[in-house]
């Protein structure tokens, strides 16, 4: 039971009368890459917004490294690191800026934000560019940065929502690098997409659609099960049927 | 507190980055306070005066040049008719027509008694009240003078003269800059101070940034001092440059403590960017914050007595007027800076600056929310 990070059981986000998410259930394990594949509109930032106690549920169970979703919210917030759809760094302040403003918020010295942040800007080869305002960088590294940022004060989990959309193919590889140095280094992480080639990354994958769970497992048992050569497939035979349009 | 402080070293970084909005938040109350109050004459002067004599005779002509040499009145025309006298104003060229009848002089010399018609274009309602009113102290003033000249002594029995000795308490010689120029600067401290707070927060929400901010373990109350702090700040320096202003321009140096001046402007920034910041919670844009603030602001100008008194506002508007914070504030400037109030006499309206402060501010923690 304690590896497990995320507990879900039957968790329900609703607004009015339109179900976001519809008595979802699933666990994520410690160290896995876990990924949230759905269409536009699906639930999947829904139900994310809620794990990492942006959103209240309207019912059902959820435990987030151990804390309650209802009532935790500010424990789960220590313990995650959240990238959210919409670039969210400040782009008015430089890289360095940014990194020393988020390593204080989540308690760090100001010696070991000036250690870890030399060592990240060099590793992202952002040197020349660590005294440049955010806003002035290509979307790439902007993406890269935001997911060290999220990952910088060390979190059990990171949810990642959507982290590469609009990004070249180059840097999706070597995002998906950094996502699995995260996952090497203990970091459970768990990431919404559509692009079905990144599915096949994950250790284990959950395909929502219309607010329901409609499969989980790992992406070589889903392909076996829906006689499918891969996740694109599975994914059109389970996504066809979804009625609510793209949003 | 380590975490405020990072907080507060982000804000100022994003304030000082962008030196165009610093810039503004600096000159722009200046040079307003420069030129505002040169608009905001109270005083009634260049009334418009158009003349129709039917008289022609030495009095009427020493009445008409006493007029135009007051000082206050033009005589724009001498009408040949009241009619046509009329059609100045309805040109706007005149503001007022005197009406001098046939038989002036003789009567007043005969009789001891004449009317004379004023008709006072009353659409400018201030102007025509005080315009009048002077032509008829004017005309008075030759009355008593041709009594005591002409007649050689004062008509006995047409009533006891009461003569009546002004004094200006506060502002010796009432002028108008010393009632209009604390309050104009109240007015910019309260735009500043109002409109900046209230972009703000409601600025990451739009940039998207709130969402990382709430994900985050920062605490809501440190979040918005972390917000209100640095434009306290900003708030007082343009506060002290108001005072310079004051000084240099207008020559007024408050009467009454300094110390008492500033503890005052503290509170009353703390107060009003509580409002802005409960405003930015409320709001989802820009725009509509902007709107929102503006509504506010629209009236905590006109009814907190910074141009009117609020003592001559029906009682519910008295009411209204003592539920915003800029009416205390300009009332206890206008005390400290000609009068010399001290802390003793204006406390009810340090209480008073106090509960905004403390109310709006929680309000605002209390409705920002980093779980929806």
């Amino acid at each position: 039971m304690n590896d497990k990070v995320i507990v879900c059981e039957e968790l329900t986000k609703q607004f009015g009368d339109f179900v976001a998410v519809n008595h979802i259930s699933f666990d994520v394990r410690k160290g896995e890459i876990f990924g949230f594949l759905g269409a536009n509109g699906a639930g999947k930032t829904t139900a994310m917004r809620i794990l990492c106690g942006l959103s209240y549920p309207t019912s059902g169970k959820a435990t987030v490294a151990g804390f309650d979703v209802y009532k935790q919210q500010e424990s789960i917030k220590k313990n995650i690191g959240y990238m959210s759809q919409k670039f969210s760094l400040y782009e008015n302040l430089t890289v360095v800026e940014n990194i020393e403003f988020f390593g204080g918020v989540y308690g760090l010295s100001s010696a070991e934000i000036r250690r870890r942040s030399d060592r990240l800007v060099n590793k992202l080869g952002l040197a020349p560019e660590a005294k440049k305002l955010v806003g002035s960088l290509p979307l790439g590294w902007k993406q890269k940065l935001a997911f060290s940022v999220a990952i910088f004060h060390d979190p059990q989990i990171v949810f990642l929502d959507e982290p590469t959309g609009g990004v070249d193919p180059i840097t999706r590889r070597q995002f998906w690098d950094m996502i699995y140095e995260a996952a090497a280094a203990g970091i459970t992480v768990f990431v919404t997409t559509h692009y079905m080639d990144e599915a096949e990354y994950c250790n284990r994958i959950t395909v929502m659609v219309d607010g329901k769970v409609e499969a989980l497992d790992t992406p070589g048992n889903l392909k076996a099960r829906f006689r499918a050569a891969s996740m694109d497939e599975v994914f059109y035979q389970l996504a066809r049927g979804a009625k609510r349009s793209a949003d | 507190m380590r975490m405020l402080r990072f907080i507060l070293k982000k804000e100022f970084r994003q304030i000082f980055r962008d030196k165009t909005i610093l810039a503004m938040m600096l000159v722009m109350p200046t040079v307003q306070l420069i030129i505002l109050p040169l608009a905001m004459n109270f005083d009634v002067k260049n009334v418009n005066v158009a003349v129709v004599d039917n008289d022609h005779s030495s009095w009427s002509q020493q009445l008409i040049n006493k007029i135009g040499a007051s000082g206050y009145f033009r005589i724009v025309a001498a009408a040949p008719s009241f009619r046509e006298a009329l059609e100045y104003i309805e040109r706007e060229q005149a503001d007022v027509v005197l009406e001098i009848p046939p038989g002036f002089e003789r009567n007043l010399v005969r009789e001891g008694e004449q009317h004379i018609g004023v008709s006072v274009d009353a659409i400018n309602g201030t102007k025509a009240a005080l315009g009048g009113s002077y032509l008829l102290t004017v005309i008075a003033d030759f009355n008593q003078h041709i009594r005591l000249n002409e007649r050689g002594k004062p008509v006995p029995g047409k009533g006891v003269n009461i003569g009546i000795t002004y004094s200006n308490w506060y502002n010796p010689l009432a002028e108008y800059r010393f009632y209009v120029v604390p309050a104009v600067m109240v007015l910019l401290l309260t735009l500043i101070a109002g409109f900046l707070s209230a972009l703000n927060i409601v600025r990451e929400k739009e940039m998207g940034t709130i969402e990382q901010i709430n994900v985050t373990p920062i605490k809501k109350w440190q979040f918005i001092l972390g917000k209100l702090i640095p434009f306290w700040v900003v708030g007082m320096v343009v506060f002290t440059l108001a005072l310079t202003v004051e000084r240099v321009v207008y020559g007024i140096w408050p009467v009454g403590s300094f110390a008492l001046l500033y503890l005052f402007a503290a509170v009353y920034l703390v107060a009003l960017l509580g409002f802005g910041l409960l405003v930015s919670t409320y709001t989802d844009s820009q725009l509509q914050a902007m709107f929102v603030a503006f509504f506010f602001v629209m009236i905590f100008m006109l009814m907190s007595g910074l141009f009117t008194a609020v003592d001559s506002m029906p009682g519910w508007a008295q009411d209204i007027a003592a539920l915003t914070p800029v009416t205390h504030f300009v009332k206890v400037v206008r005390m400290i800076v000609l009068k010399g109030s001290t802390f003793a006499d204006v406390q009810k309206e340090f209480l008073y600056l106090v509960a905004f402060a403390v109310v709006l501010n929680s309000w605002a923690i209390w409705n920002y929310r980093k779980t929806s």
